[in-house]
């Protein structure tokens, strides 16, 4: 059951990025060009996720499981940090370079695009080094 | 300032399906949708693997079912240089790895949960990239 339910927030999530055009890199620095010719559509993708998003999580609350789990698995840090500062810098500088980030890199991959298949094969480069890095 | 590519409708309507999947999947498995958490832990952790890996495959199918049942070709424009493509990727993959989280774990998920954390981390990321994209404007 919890692996199906996997696959289709899956699926719907793809749907999702698919429909609103996210896939897109152009699409994506459209919105990340604030200074020149700006694309705001990518708000409109977070209002609509939030519109869903913030009552799911005020919900939960009330509950005490989730219903294919014993227990929530949630983030638990509360601290600012400054693994999450220079990460998030980081993060933002690549986002900005090529216009995707992980969410769409994985959903293009679909198109059996080079650049896309090479793009994500770094991506997840990176979230090694950086676990064998930390360790 | 000028508005270019415009498409609100379209936007709106997938974000919803963004914020459905992550309610489905909080409320059966109780896990937050942070796409960059369950790609690297289906490579670094042995826990949730089969979970995470299905999670992953619709990811890739999503849009695969779309293509086929709509009229509509999903666009794909990359316009970056292959050794830009690879920096991204690297810079994309380390970030999230140490800030745990992307736009979807920190944007869509953090946000919903009020977390201190990820609005930070959501401000930090846009305006590095807004700022990045200034920048490689003059090159």
């Amino acid at each position: 059951m919890r692996n199906m339910v996997s696959l289709i927030s899956g699926l719907i999530f793809g749907l999702g990025l698919a429909i609103s055009g996210m896939i897109n890199p152009d699409k994506v620095l459209g919105f990340l060009n604030l200074f020149g010719k700006w694309d705001p559509s990518l708000i409109f993708v977070m209002i609509g996720a939030l519109v869903i998003s913030v009552p799911a999580f005020t919900f939960i609350k009330t509950k005490n499981k989730p219903i294919c789990e014993n227990s929530f698995s949630l983030p638990t840090k509360t601290e600012i940090d400054s693994k999450l500062i220079i990460g998030s810098v980081i993060f933002g500088i690549g986002w900005g370079l090529v216009g995707l980030c992980p969410g769409p890199a994985i959903a293009s991959m679909t198109l059996m695009n080079t650049y896309s298949i090479i793009f994500a094969g770094s991506m997840i480069s990176g979230f090694v080094f950086t676990k064998i890095a930390l360790n | 300032m000028e508005i270019v590519n415009f498409t609100p409708l379209s936007a709106l309507l997938g974000g919803v399906l963004i914020g459905i999947s992550v309610l489905f999947f909080l409320l059966f498995n109780g896990r937050v949708t942070g796409i960059s958490g369950i790609l690297s832990n289906l490579f670094l952790s042995s826990e949730n693997r089969t979970s995470n890996f299905l999670f992953i495959l619709g990811l890739i199918l999503g849009p695969f079912l779309f293509q086929t049942f709509s009229n509509h070709k999903i666009e794909f424009h990359i316009t970056s240089s292959l050794p830009l493509l690879i920096i991204g990727g690297l810079l994309v993959g380390i970030g999230t790895k140490l800030g745990s989280g992307c736009t979807s774990g920190h944007a869509v998920c953090g946000l919903a949960r009020f977390s201190k954390r990820s609005m930070l981390a959501t401000a930090i990321f846009m305006i590095a990239g807004i700022l990045t994209v200034k920048i490689m404007s003059f090159f």
